[in-house]
């Protein structure tokens, strides 16, 4: 968990291509959560994709124009950018800088850079947000991101705000640092080893006795789900922050 | 599988995978390794500022490298060691050769050395009617199988004990099975004992050169690396131009990072220290010494200032065991000298793009690599640096075999990915035209791939813009 103090009374939303595309809903609660918070939150309309599609395949041209495009539609504001995954944050605050690190356009896109954070981040560290469980008991388990865990390190601010809720019982999962196979067009340039990867990471999550999984990550959340869905597993997962607004709202 | 025949390597996963023994043979030993790592660099303040430490000092050395090298030939050549510079693997097995039939030696007792396997010295002098014999325990074993290392550190890693005890019944003359681990080091202990004392030549690798001092170090667990190096009259130390370090004292951390990640050890039980051969009066240790440095490729990596990250890996083989790529594919896998992490990004470098360019997929971005890596090697963003090198497509590369991947449609596809993402009527139109597929898109290419082990997205009939609107958020 990684030290913040500014708060700020107005944030910027970038909800990532994977929620406009398949997970809206999971989008749309962080920006609830946000504004339960006091805080007015700004979604502007013409954002696209962070770029790391192309940035990780080898074309950073590509992904530089993406990421330019994205900088320049948040720009003209210091606010903080609020992201709700770990793995477009981690590309916006430190891939970004360094794709532009001989460009003149280093600076701009580095002041960008800094005004990323992860949502759970955000909420945890920053507004230290308080919330009341009115849910019933319920066993989960916790699906970290690698780059929630080794890029923004937003992973125990995830936890923390699972914590709260007192009737969620959250168990861990073996080999959490393990990464679940998707890694964008890894999975499909490479399907046989990322198969492989999904499967012991399914296998681990189900041996953890319950029938549900949180995750701060769209990309690693469609990958596991579509595996448990082939395998006809009862086991499903949800976005943190759609599972959050769930509980508080009973 | 050899290193040396096709590289295939869907091939060579899809066999790995399918082998459920080997699997689990890795998932235990890499475990294990992993375990004992994170139980010794426990704090991870003091590891972070340990793995700075170990960063810089090769990076202090690579920004003068050849000055340190002309110091490291000078300090040697003073201590009574013979320099050899060879720029290529075949030079270097040359130059064996010369030293070895210049002694009228037959066999050679070798100790661990990667730069000997990059250089398939031992095919090499076999086919020139000499005898190589591996003394590590683990080299050992997979000699005797006539199977290549398939980790940098532990070389049997693939094997589990029942194996190891089949190769020995098999492959040793008179050895009966038995799966006591006791009886089969003191079977390997014997022959090793018996070729020590006969061999005329002890071949070592070298983990840290210090040019100050012209000192060579040599990092061991089993004493045969200790025997190879004083007990035959002769003894020939190879190394890559990159393990010079500049002074005594870079040693300790760089000695603490290597055992630490590779074994999760604090020391390893022998640190040769060697400077030189017997000198008068002296009753044991060799009556030569000999020092081959060879280039094969590193000075170019050296040329490029982001490539050269790659030159700082003291070669602990910690990537590997922490790979989840390498820990289900196995070794072989790679068919090449360096598996894992750090051979995604050196062997396409060494070998070039177009024969080693496959290995820059194998790799799901994880970031595992760099956590752990103790000189804090870049590797996913050397990885993306390959693969983008592999299409090649705005033709800025500087690697042998760059562009060899190059591709229409996949430029295509990424071009017109770049239009969905900057024009927002067209990502309009996208989202809309997704959202109406539903389930229905054909499965084909990378939907294929996608759905052999997984269900279809579903995209959503109203993106996150759509319901943002509708609840009234501010866009600007």
């Amino acid at each position: 968990m990684k030290n913040h103090s500014e708060t700020s009374k107005t944030v910027y939303y970038f909800g990532t291509c994977l929620a406009d595309m398949v997970y809206p809903q999971a989008g749309m609660c962080g920006i609830k959560l946000l504004q339960r918070e006091g805080i007015r939150v700004i979604y502007p309309q013409s954002q696209t994709c962070c770029g790391q599609p192309a940035y990780n395949s080898g074309f950073p041209s590509e992904a530089k124009e993406v990421a330019l495009t994205q900088v320049r539609i948040f720009s003209g504001s210091s606010a903080p950018v609020i992201v709700p995954s770990g793995s477009c944050a981690g590309m916006m605050k430190y891939h970004y800088p360094a794709l532009f690190r001989d460009d003149p356009e280093y600076f701009e896109v580095k002041k960008f850079s800094d005004r990323i954070y992860e949502l759970t981040q955000y909420l945890n560290s920053v507004l230290h947000a308080r919330y009341e469980d009115k849910g019933p008991p319920i066993r989960l388990t916790w699906h970290s991101s690698c780059h929630a865990m080794r890029e923004m390190e937003c992973t125990e601010d995830s936890k923390a705000l699972i914590r709260q809720l007192e009737n969620v019982e959250m168990v861990e999962v073996e080999n959490e640092h393990e990464c679940c196979g998707f890694g964008g067009t890894f999975s499909v340039k490479q399907p046989e080893i990322s198969a492989a990867m999904v499967h012991d990471k399914a296998e681990n999550l189900r041996a953890t006795g319950t029938e549900k999984f949180l995750t701060g990550d769209c990309g690693c959340m469609m990958n596991i789900n579509g595996h448990l869905e082939k395998q006809r597993s009862p086991m499903k997962g949800q976005h943190i922050a759609e599972f959050i607004l769930e509980r508080i709202n009973g | 599988m050899d290193n040396q025949s096709k590289f295939n390597f869907k091939h060579n996963v899809e066999k790995g995978l399918a082998d459920s023994e080997l699997r689990s043979n890795l998932k235990f030993a890499t475990n294990t390794l992993r375990a004992k790592r994170k139980a010794l660099f426990a704090d991870p303040e003091e590891t972070h500022a340990l793995r700075e430490t170990g960063r810089n000092i090769k990076a202090r050395v690579l920004s003068r490298l050849p000055k340190l090298l002309g110091k490291l030939e000078k300090n040697c050549i003073r201590n009574g060691i013979r320099v050899h510079w060879a720029e290529t693997t075949d030079e270097a097995n040359q130059l064996v050769l010369e030293i070895m039939d210049k002694h009228g030696a037959a066999k050679m007792v070798k100790g661990k050395s990667m730069v000997s396997e990059e250089m398939h010295l031992n095919s090499f002098l076999e086919k020139k009617g000499k005898t190589p014999l591996e003394t590590d325990l683990g080299e050992f074993i997979i000699q005797l199988n006539n199977e290549p290392p398939s980790h940098i550190i532990v070389p049997a890693v693939h094997k589990n004990r029942r194996q190891i005890a089949r190769i020995f019944a098999d492959k040793i003359p008179g050895a009966t099975y038995t799966e006591d681990v006791d009886t089969l080091l003191k079977t390997a202990r014997k022959i090793l004992r018996e070729h020590y004392r006969t061999a005329h030549i002890g071949l070592s690798g070298v983990n840290f050169a210090v040019a100050e001092t012209g000192t060579l170090c040599l990092v061991e667990n089993e004493g045969n690396g200790r025997m190879c190096t004083t007990v035959p009259p002769v003894h020939v130390a190879l190394m890559g131009l990159e393990k010079v370090v500049e002074k005594l004292e870079d040693v300790p951390p760089l000695y603490r990072l290597l055992c630490g990640s590779a074994t999760g050890q604090r020391i390893t039980t022998y640190f040769n220290m060697i400077t030189g051969p017997r000198k008068k009066g002296e009753r044991d240790g060799p009556t030569e010494v000999h020092l081959i440095i060879l280039d094969n490729g590193r000075s170019k990596i050296l040329a490029d200032g982001q490539l050269q990250e790659t030159l700082r890996c003291i070669r602990c083989g910690t990537c590997l065991n922490h790979c989840p790529v390498y820990t289900r594919i196995g070794g072989h896998a790679y068919q090449s000298t360096y598996p894992g992490p750090i051979g995604t990004i050196l062997m396409p470098q060494l070998e070039g793009l177009d024969k080693k360019g496959a290995l820059v997929t194998a790799s799901s971005l994880c970031n595992a690599c760099e956590e752990v890596c103790p000189v804090m090697i870049p590797i996913p963003e050397l990885i993306r640096r390959l693969r983008n090198e592999h299409w090649d497509m705005d033709k800025k590369g500087v690697l042998k075999g760059r562009g060899s991947k190059k591709s229409i449609l996949e430029a295509l596809v990424w071009k017109t990915w770049k239009f969905t993402c900057t024009i927002p009527w067209i990502n309009r139109i996208q989202l809309k035209l997704m959202g109406l597929s539903g389930g229905f898109l054909p499965e084909i290419g990378p939907l294929k791939a996608w759905t052999s082990v997984r269900t279809k997205p579903v995209f959503s009939k109203k993106s996150l813009k759509d319901l943002a609107k509708k609840e009234g958020i501010r866009h600007g």
